[in-house]
This record gives C-alpha cells, structure tokens and sequence, in this order.
C-alpha cells in the first residue's frame, strides 16, 4: 500500500466521527435527490443503535421498531397533538419516551439471554405497534399520525427555518455529529472495554467482577436513545407518522442494514444503510418483488459474508487502518 | 361488555381451543427444532403460510381436501429438510444467532415468493363439504371443521408422542438433545436425524397452516403475526419443552378467545402482557429449567 493511502486509512480510522459527518455533509451533492442523502444519515442512525447492542454487547435486538417508532411518535404527538411550537422540545420528548421504553424493555428482556433476547425484543416491540394501532385518537391509528407542523429551530433567540431538504439535512447531522461524539466516547471509555467483554464471554465479565446485567442495560438504554432520536428525526423529515414505523420489519430493517454493512464496526450500520437504501431506491423501480432480492442478498451475506462489507474490507486490510477499529467477532 | 351466557361462554372456549391447537402445532415445531439443533427457525410462520398455499394448489389439481391436508405437510416438510441440508446446515458451529438471521432473510423471499406466484390477494381455502355443517354439543352448536382442527392436534400429540418415546429414532432424537456428542461418540449420525427433525418440525407447521387457511384466510403475511404469537408460546412454556408449548399454547389460545369476547381491542395486547407477567414471576418459563438455551 503506497503511503497516502496508508495515511488516508490512519486518518479514518483515527477521526471516524470527522470522517462520517464530512460524507454526510458532501452527501446531498452526490445522490440523485437530497432526500436519499438524509435518508442514509437517519437510518444510518438507527443502524447505529441496534449495532451497539448486537455488534459490540452480543444481544440481538428483534424490537428497535419499539424504540425508532416511540421516537417518532414521541416527537409526533408532542408537535401535532399537544401543539408545542419548539423543535427542541419535540425532539427531545421523542428521545426521551424511546430512553424510558428502553429502560422498562431492556429490564424485561434482559431477564433471558440468548435466543430469548431475540424473541422477547420482539414481543414487546409488537405489543407497542398494537398499543399505537387501537390508540387511533392519539396516534392516528391505520392511517398513521399526521398535521405535524414544519418548525423553525430556536437557536440563541434566532429563528433558523430547517424545513427545505438541504437545511433539514444539516439539521439532522448535527444531532448525529452529537450522538456519534457521545458514542465514540463510550465506546472508547473502560464502559466500551466492558462490552465488548461481555459479547466475548458473559460469564466471564461477570466472573471479573462487572455487574453484567447492570451494563446490558446501560448499553440496552443508550442503544434505545439512538434509535430513539433517529425516529425523531425521521418524523420531521416526513411531517407523519406511519403505523409501520413500529412494525416488526422496521426491526427488519435495523438487522439488515447492520448486518450487511458489517456489526461491531463504527462505520458498517452508515456502509449498510446506505447500500440498503440504494438497493431499495433502484430494484423497487426495476421490479415490483425487490425484496426479494434483498432477502436473497441478506441470506448471501449471512452464509458467506458474516462480517459485511466494511467487517470484510477491514479484514482484508493491514494493521494500520484497523488498528483503531474493534474487528467483527 | 357483552353479558355473559353460558353458551357463549362456551363457544369461546372451544373458540380458544381451536387457536391454541394451531398454536401448540407451531410451537412445538419451534421447539423440536430448537431443542435438537439450537436453531430458532424464523421461517416458521412462512412454512405455516406456505402449507396453506400448498394445500390450496393441491386443492386446485386434485380437488379433494383430504388429499391437500396430507400432501401440503409432506411438501412443506420436504422444503425444509432441503433448507436445512442446504443452508442451515453451514451456520452450526458458528455464532447461534446465525440460523434465526438466515432464516429472518427466508422468511422475507417466502413472503414474496409467494406474492409473485399467487398474487397479492389473499386466497379462500374451503373446508372440506363433510366437515361444512355443525355439531349440536348438547348445550351449543359448533361448526364440525372447528372440532376437527381440535382432534387432528390430539391425534398428531399423541402420534409424536409416541414417536419420541417408543421408537429408535425419537430416543435418538431426544438424546441428541441433552448431550449431542456423547450420542455422536456412540456413532450416530446426528446429521439424518437434524434433518429429520427439521423436517418434521416444518411439516407440523404446514399442517397447521392448512388447517387455520379456511378459518383465518390465505395470505403471504399470515404467518407473520402468529409466528410473534408462536414465540410467545414457546417463551411462557419454556424453550425446548414439549409439555410446556401445549399447556402454554392452549393457555394463550383460550386467553386470546375470552379477550376477544370480552375486550376485542385487548386481544392482540394480551398475550404480551401475560407474557410479561410469567417473565416476572418465572423468568425460565412455566415448564422451562433455568439455565437451558442461554
């Protein structure tokens, strides 16, 4: 490998969180429509989220659908039925109800390991789709929550309109900058050792002395909290809610997308969100049953390419860029 | 609140054994499979939506009804010996979230698959005329297909039943389950019966979908939502254990019947919460040994 390029994968490896939001911010001049562009940055999001409890703790999630959505219908509900007029408070009210869901989720489903995890995850994300199915008077029921108002950001005493694609882009990657600075930092603290620790071997973290459960839930809550700002973010940009947000595919999707961009590294769920993406936006216009191409894709990976696209570049590289980078197990 | 009659009472009763027949078929399959291989087949509510379908393009070549419930189970068990032998079988040994991630992907090409060769409306499956008309219980009428659902699960227990304790295979089977090497070291080769096993389990689940396609409806999501319902089952039973899957899936067929009565806008939440309920005060199920599957 000649030596800029070496310097190049040091740098990256280095500033991951520089490297992801100057794509982000370059994005929405490469793809055909700004809209795809944020796309990828919200669900990269999400990806995210499910990937620091698969990827570096070893629980799989079947239920982020319970926390992307209770984000989005969080922020939905506070903008569109209780009419407050602050952007800050919709969002934050989103993250928060998605933190709690977390928490009183993570207690339940933390009870079981393995396999159980799974199920459970998924159980109790159904449960919220049903509660927000029947509770039509608040959440809008089938047809989905809708009339949520475009806002201007309150910044300083300053008003700053978000609501073209170009701006609301910005606007959704500064809350990503923040979350990915904040998930760098833990990932990197004795915290981040501890879970990575516990996806090795459980009994042994605990044997170490680590509350272990304590840590699942810390993760399972953090965890919780990014999906939980990507559904709230991903209800601004579409101005509505739909019921499907917290329908087990949307889980789907988290699994997915983490998995073929590569689980337990920092830039596979941003690698796989947007490869999803761009799958969906092409095969959806060539052919009416794209998913199952998708579903062909995904099962490829998992028999052939269990590391993703980035895991499996990153294993094929020297030291020198994936030093920094805890590897896929 | 609906008032409360003594016959309708009973009706939903049977209602709810009817449901908790289907379910046990399925939850048991899950667990069968779960039990030899480890594997927590995801496709499984797919399986059951395609024994539906297989029972209707039999239905459509043979026209006899009798001839689809036995055909449809047998296809759907040959799918998924091959799904095994094929797929599956590369993934043990690695992480054990690896087989339910593959089957998640089948599931989602099954799905499809199914749209693109039937379409995407839903089909009817008919019961069979024999079975058209209703049996006066004494103290209510109930439609005969109802009652035979109930009785075609009593007779497939019994059959596993028996097929666990009094045959080679099914002590082969169950052994393979508490210490898969140590049945190895004897030289048995566990592959055949994985593959077996498998099959059966998938089989159970196309019979189940077979016989729920006339009551509920044929369509490519149908199994989607019994299969959470399924897992359900399987969590308050105890993962691996046969008792606990029928007397859980019986529990939760009747809890879902008299909820619908009751309180319709409940029922699907219900079986969450009594889920949750069992989580607190049994964490390893009704009939589950702690410690076993994690």
């Amino acid at each position: 490998m000649s030596r800029s390029a070496r310097a190049l994968g040091g740098f990256v490896a280095a500033h991951p969180v520089l490297v992801i939001v100057g794509f982000f911010a370059a994005l929405p001049f490469l793809v055909p429509y700004k809209s795809l562009a944020t796309q990828m940055l919200v669900y990269g999001l999400y990806a995210i989220g499910f990937n620091l409890l698969y990827g570096y703790t070893g629980l799989l999630s079947f239920g982020h659908a319970a926390y992307f959505g209770l984000g989005a219908y969080g922020t939905g509900i506070v903008l569109a039925r209780l009419s407050v007029t602050s952007l800050w408070v919709g969002l934050l009210a989103g993250v928060a109800l998605a933190a709690v869901a977390g928490a009183v989720f993570g207690f339940f489903c933390l009870r079981r390991r393995g396999i159980y995890f799974a199920m459970l995850t998924l159980a109790f994300a159904q449960l919220m789709y049903f509660i927000a199915f029947h509770a039509a008077d608040l959440t809008g029921g089938d047809d989905g929550l809708r009339g949520i108002p475009k806002l201007p950001l309150g910044l300083l005493g300053w008003s700053v309109p978000v609501s073209t694609p170009l701006a609301f882009h910005y606007f959704a990657l500064g809350w990503v900058a923040v979350a990915l600075f904040g998930l760098r930092r833990v990932l990197d603290s004795p915290f981040g050792a501890v879970l990575l620790a516990i996806r090795e071997n459980s009994d042994r973290a605990a044997a170490c002395g680590y509350d272990v459960t304590r840590v699942k839930l810390l993760a399972f809550v953090f965890s919780a909290t990014l999906a939980g700002l990507a559904g709230a973010l991903d209800t601004l940009r579409l101005t509505v809610v739909p019921v499907e947000s917290l329908y087990w595919t949307t889980s789907g999707q988290a699994v997915i997308m983490t998995l073929l961009g590569g689980a337990g590294t920092f830039f596979g769920p941003f690698v796989g969100a947007a490869t999803f993406l761009v799958l969906e936006d092409r095969l959806s216009q060539l052919i009416e049953a794209w998913p199952i191409v998708i579903g062909l894709i995904f099962m490829g990976f998992v028999l052939f390419l269990p590391k993703g696209i980035w895991g499996t570049l990153l294993a094929g590289l020297p030291a020198a860029a994936s030093a920094r980078e805890p590897a896929a197990s | 609140m609906a008032e409360l009659t003594l016959t309708a009472l009973g009706a939903q009763l049977f209602t709810g054994l009817v449901l908790g027949g289907i379910l046990v078929l399925l939850a048991i399959g899950l667990s069968l499979i779960f039990g030899l291989m480890t594997v927590v087949n995801f496709a499984h509510g797919a399986f059951y939506m395609l024994g539906a379908y297989f029972g209707f393009f039999v239905l459509g070549f043979t026209g006899s009804f009798w001839a689809a419930l036995l055909v449809a189970p047998v296809m759907a068990g040959i799918f998924g010996l091959l799904v095994e032998r094929g797929m599956i079988r590369r993934l043990y040994g690695r992480n054990p979230d690896d087989p339910l991630l593959l089957t998640f992907g089948l599931s989602l090409v099954l799905v499809e698959g199914v749209k693109v060769i039937w379409g995407k409306v839903g089909l009817t499956l008919d019961p069979p005329r024999e079975l058209a008309s209703v049996v006066d219980l004494g103290f209510m009428l109930f439609p005969q297909f109802r009652l035979f659902i109930i009785a075609v699960t009593a007779l497939v227990l019994v059959g596993l039943w028996l097929f666990l304790e009094k045959t080679n295979v099914g002590l082969i089977v169950r052994a393979g389950s508490r210490d898969p090497l140590m049945v190895r070291a004897l030289g048995i080769d566990l592959g055949r019966v994985w593959s077996l096993v498998f099959g059966l389990g998938i089989a159970m689940a196309g019979l189940a979908g077979i016989l729920a396609g006339p009551l509920r409806g044929v369509y490519a999501e149908m199994g989607t939502e019994i299969l959470i319902e399924s897992f359900v089952v399987v969590v308050v039973g105890g993962m691996g254990s046969l008792p606990g899957a029928i007397v859980a899936g019986l529990l939760i067929g009747e809890l879902v019947s008299l909820t619908t009565y009751f309180a319709p806008k409940a029922a699907e939440i219900v079986v969450f919460v009594f889920m949750a309920l069992v989580l607190l005060v049994r964490p390893s199920g009704l009939f589950g040994e702690p410690g076993l599957a994690e």
